[in-house]
């Protein structure tokens, strides 16, 4: 079966569109309100879901992603409650589901293990931010055989390496807005002409620019430079701000983001 | 070392990508100053005029007596300028930060030590310093924190998760992400990333070096015995490189058992650790069943860490090092013990190591040697000693 991240891009390329990725951090402020967030996303228009997976500590997040993971961690979500949760969503949705976590939980969690259980309930692609690509090694065998797409990550700082790092990405790329954690920032100044220059005349996967992101204009301004954006803290202050009734101003965000994008 | 950066299968470089170039930079200037001769001339001229080594050997004959086993002597890290080792791997750091060029350090401290160090040598160097240092520490450690400030260091409080060591490593992580151009990490202990746990091991090992000679000229033969306390491991490591190759020679580890291994309040990340990756490497960790990390506790504000150098895990692993658990009370009654019979007030993490010597040493016959190393002076935990005694002590 083809990895609904390749066909997810494909469809986009095909329409002339850019893919609007988007984060929640699972538990927060419980599992029931993640299903229906998103849910919700994906109803208002994001292509791909990312499922934060919280972690004690995360140490490429800024505040608002470690306040999330804290809130959710407090509730006493785990990992097994995460692959049930996105079990649940294969019964509505089709579209590409990923998880965002820490190497640690992979490992502790029995990386063979981990990998069959994303098969199983049909997660198409993790994204590991302490893993960088020298140790890749540590997923790679049983990423390849179960088809779950490792998807790495580009800094600011990888000019000499982000050909290396795009070959190795499967599904897209995620390139990093800036230097720094996550979180919003008000200007993004990264020269990305420059960045992503050397992948200009390659066959790699699409790019997605994210870190900072926090509204449809500025979403619009990073698609340009590349296939799509991805929006993390924008939506997780959205849920630390309403809680349980953050379905609909989450869903109105979205809708927002989608407009500017497809504008 | 199997492959770059590895011990075994311990070790590596598991950190976000914008920090991969600093940290390839890093490696590529620790591989050209480790053999350059200018680099170490300045480095042992530092090591000799401002820190004061070689710190001396010293053969407690008190304690030899009382515990009427193995010979006793003292390898006196206290000595050193600021108290402690830390300043060793420090001066290295630093003198290697000034040969980048980077302009601003950065450091995690626990107990204070090692941001007390980093303070130093900023100073010293005419380097801008911000020491990370968890909210919780910077209550039981105000003295050294008023001492940074002191040495023109900024002490920034960390409050997420725990407030203790752990966070005051992420947040150092963090600042690094955002200011890698600037910014040089100075960590202090044999952790962290590739070259991180070699390079620091690398600064103290002059510790071992230092006792093997010492020790032969006042001896005429290798210890039997080497005790070192171990939170990240840096002392210990230190203490034991020269003689990881001398079989004969027992390198023995104290951890912080805190309230006891079987209780949840400890830091004994060997006895009740396990596998897994955080803070760059691959090694033990306390953790639970889905690697969210522990909350860990001891006595010792140098030893609570929930992990350990990834040099330390394949000792282990190897059964080359033995590593003992160290209750807060047995290290309490060993900190007393050594002011009382040597006249030396210890680190109440240097205590831990008194405190395991204090247990193999009655074991061993009158003609072995046994060398504790003493990383730190006890000035800094005469409050929280005199608070676990249940004194109160009125100078507030």
């Amino acid at each position: 079966m083809k990895n609904r991240i390749d066909a997810c891009f494909e469809a986009l390329k095909a329409e002339g569109r850019k893919a609007l990725v988007t984060f929640v951090t699972a538990g927060d402020p419980d599992l029931a309100a993640t299903e229906d967030i998103v849910l919700e996303m994906f109803d208002k228009g994001a292509d791909i879901v990312e499922i934060g997976v919280p972690f004690s500590d995360p140490i490429a997040e800024g505040g608002t992603i470690q306040r999330a993971s804290l809130r959710s961690l407090k509730n006493g979500t785990n990992l097994d409650q995460i692959f049930e949760l996105v079990s649940r969503l294969r019964d509505t949705t089709d579209k590409p589901i990923l998880l965002m976590m820490y190497i640690n939980t992979v490992y502790r969690y029995g990386t063979e293990r981990f990998f069959e259980n994303c098969k199983n309930v049909q997660i198409d692609g993790v994204i590991i931010p302490d893993m960088p690509f020298e140790e890749r090694d540590e997923v790679k065998e049983y990423a390849d055989k179960t088809g779950v797409y490792s998807i790495y990550l580009a800094a600011p700082t990888s000019k000499e390496r982000i050909s290396m790092i795009a070959a190795e990405s499967k599904g897209f790329l995620y390139i990093v807005s800036s230097l720094g954690v996550t979180g919003t920032r008000s200007e993004i100044t990264t020269d990305f002409n420059e960045l992503l220059a050397p992948l200009r005349d390659g066959d790699y996967v699409p790019g997605c620019i994210g870190f900072g992101i926090s509204n449809g204009e500025q979403a619009r301004k990073m698609a340009d430079y590349c296939d799509g954006c991805i929006i993390g803290s924008a939506i997780v202050n959205i849920v630390e701000k309403y809680g349980k009734d953050s379905v609909q101003p989450v869903g109105e965000f979205i809708s927002s983001v989608r407009e500017a994008l497809d504008a | 070392m199997d492959k770059i950066g590895r011990f075994g299968d311990f070790g590596g470089q598991y950190i976000p990508e914008t920090v991969m170039t600093a940290v390839h930079e890093l490696e590529a200037a620790y591989d050209k100053y480790k053999d350059d001769p200018e680099f170490n001339r300045e480095l042992r001229e530092l090591y000799r005029d401002y820190a004061n080594r070689p710190s001396m050997l010293y053969y407690a004959e008190k304690m030899t007596k009382d515990l009427g086993g193995a010979k006793v002597y003292i390898k006196r890290e206290d000595l050193n300028h600021t108290g402690a080792h830390k300043i060793n791997n420090v001066l290295g750091q630093l003198l290697l930060a000034k040969k980048m060029g980077k302009k601003r350090i950065i450091a995690e401290t626990g107990a204070g030590q090692h941001g007390v160090a980093t303070a130093t040598v900023c100073a010293l160097m005419g380097l801008e310093c911000e020491v990370y240092m968890g909210s919780t520490d910077m209550e039981r450690q105000s003295l050294n924190v008023y001492r940074m400030n002191l040495l023109g260091a900024k002490v920034t409080g960390v409050n997420s998760g725990t407030a203790t060591l752990k966070d005051a490593i992420n947040e150092a992580f963090r600042d690094w992400c955002s200011n890698i151009d600037t910014t040089f990490y100075c960590i202090g202990s044999v952790m962290g990333p590739h070259p991180y746990p070699t390079m620091v091991r690398d600064f103290q090992k002059i510790i071992s070096e230092e006792i093997k000679a010492q020790l032969m000229e006042k001896e005429g033969r290798l210890p039997d015995a080497v005790v070192a306390c171990v939170g990240g491991g840096s002392n210990a490591m230190g203490a034991f490189y020269d003689f990881i190759e001398d079989k004969s020679v027992r390198l023995i580890g104290a951890e912080a058992a805190g309230r006891g291994v079987d209780t949840p309040e400890h830091a004994a990340t060997i006895a009740k650790g396990d596998l897994g990756i955080f803070h760059g490497m691959k090694s033990l960790f306390l953790q639970n069943e889905y690697g969210q990390i522990d909350e860990v506790y001891s006595i010792s504000a140098g030893l609570d860490y929930p992990g350990i150098g990834p040099e330390h895990a394949y000792l282990h692993s190897t059964g080359r090092a033995d590593y003992f658990s160290i209750t807060d009370e047995e290290a309490v009654q060993a900190f007393e013990y050594l002011s009382k019979t040597e006249g030396v007030i210890p680190a109440i993490e240097s205590a831990h190591a008194v405190a395991a010597a204090m247990k193999v040493i009655p074991q061993m016959s009158k003609d072995q040697i046994v060398v504790i190393n003493l990383s730190g002076r006890g000035d800094k935990d005469v409050y929280s000693i005199a608070r676990y005694r249940g004194v109160e002590l009125d100078e507030k």
